[in-house]
């Protein structure tokens, strides 16, 4: 018998941040990395702050705007983890602290900014 | 040997403790023909030209499990293996990757041993039935949902593929958490809430990275790989529904 592990919650984040990022992560990086600002495909003002503001006003679309930035971070997060142990980087408290760290800090900033910016 | 006989060089990874400080190859010249398996070359060897090399077999047909090495640096059922497809290059053989070697290509399996005892592999009734009540009924649909997982051998294939046995052999493992599932899927079975307790530590199924190896190397089609994520699904099911379910049976604490 052995001690029950944690893992579970990390790794449940990290599978919604998978599926999330591979069903929107290549459009996202297309429209808003390379359409939007070369004006492929969409209308000047597509991007523009008072539409982008629009959306993070809406309740919907602070929570799209919300779990894009969260479970792609705790996605990575975690990936980069395992990776470094699949190549033989004994990863220690620093990088669990990291890799874990900085998407729950980036959690809140979202959350807190996304707040911030009112309804 | 007929008039096609061809000779293939076979580079076999020697240790004798008496003798070998550590694992040193040899290269020895083999005849062969079309039909033979990389393990009848190496019983040729063994016959007719070296007899103190040292290795497991029995089955000659992929059902023991007993002649898994690595060939070229796959892990391979050397019964299962052949000769001409290596040919004309010389083939390089070796005692199964992320085990310790006992002599020339046996390797030490007691890690193995202790964790298949671990998540005991046998039907633990869900209800006692006595010899009157008669056998316990099966529909085939019941027995898909686990039947390729009771194809496994127990060659240990798998384990010199896992990149995470290789670098923690604390971790179960794919061949024993397959097995473990094939188990715990099997409508008979009421032993899951026991052998959950084996996969639910870091050792367990998370210890696995999905890197999907040991599925490629199975002879014998089983899918570890899914069995080890079906569980991180069931581990984290039960990590959460822990909070919520009575605690009436068996208890998963």
């Amino acid at each position: 018998m052995s001690k029950r592990s944690n893992e579970p919650i990390f790794w449940l984040l990290f599978g919604a941040g998978g599926m999330l990022s591979a069903l929107l992560g290549p459009a996202l990086v297309l429209i808003t990395g390379i359409a939007a600002p070369l004006g492929l495909g969409l209308s000047p003002d597509a991007f523009s702050y008072d539409k982008v503001h629009a959306v993070a006003v809406h309740w919907l679309g602070k929570g799209f705007l919300f779990l894009v930035v969260s479970l792609f971070l705790w996605h990575a997060g975690h990936r980069i983890f395992h990776s470094l142990h699949d190549f033989g980087i004994h990863a220690g408290a620093l990088a669990r602290a990291l890799c874990y760290g900085v998407p729950a800090a980036a959690t809140v900033i979202a959350a807190a900014a996304l707040l911030a910016i009112g309804f | 040997m007929s008039e096609q006989e061809k000779i293939i060089e076979i580079e076999v990874l020697r240790y004798r403790p008496e003798q070998d400080e550590k694992p040193v190859p040899q290269v020895f010249k083999v005849p062969f023909t079309d039909d033979m398996s990389v393990l009848q070359g190496i019983q040729y060897i063994k016959d007719w030209l070296d007899g103190t090399l040292s290795y497991r077999w029995s089955c000659r047909m992929a059902i023991c499990g007993s002649c898994g090495m690595m060939v070229d640096g796959i892990p391979k059922l050397a019964c299962k293996t052949f000769l001409r497809d290596y040919y004309p290059n010389r083939v390089r053989i070796e005692a199964l990757a992320h085990f310790p070697i006992e002599r020339d290509l046996v390797v030490v399996a007691d890690d193995f041993i202790e964790k298949l005892q671990r998540i005991k592999p046998w039907i633990i009734p869900k209800e006692a039935r006595t010899l009157e009540q008669g056998e316990y009924i099966q529909t085939p649909a019941e027995l898909d949902v686990y039947e390729q997982f009771s194809s496994c051998i127990n060659c240990m294939l798998c384990y010199a593929a896992c990149p995470q046995y290789g670098l923690n052999d604390k971790f179960l493992g794919p061949g024993i958490i397959a097995l473990l599932h094939r188990y715990n899927a099997d409508s008979r079975d009421g032993g899951e809430a026991e052998r959950m307790q084996e996969i639910h530590g870091h050792e367990g199924v998370f210890n696995c990275t999905a890197v999907g190896y040991c599925s490629e190397v199975c002879p014998k089609g089983v899918d570890p790989a899914n069995a080890v994520n079906v569980n991180k699904t069931k581990v984290a099911q039960d990590y959460f529904l822990r909070f919520v379910r009575p605690k009436a049976k068996g208890g998963m604490e």
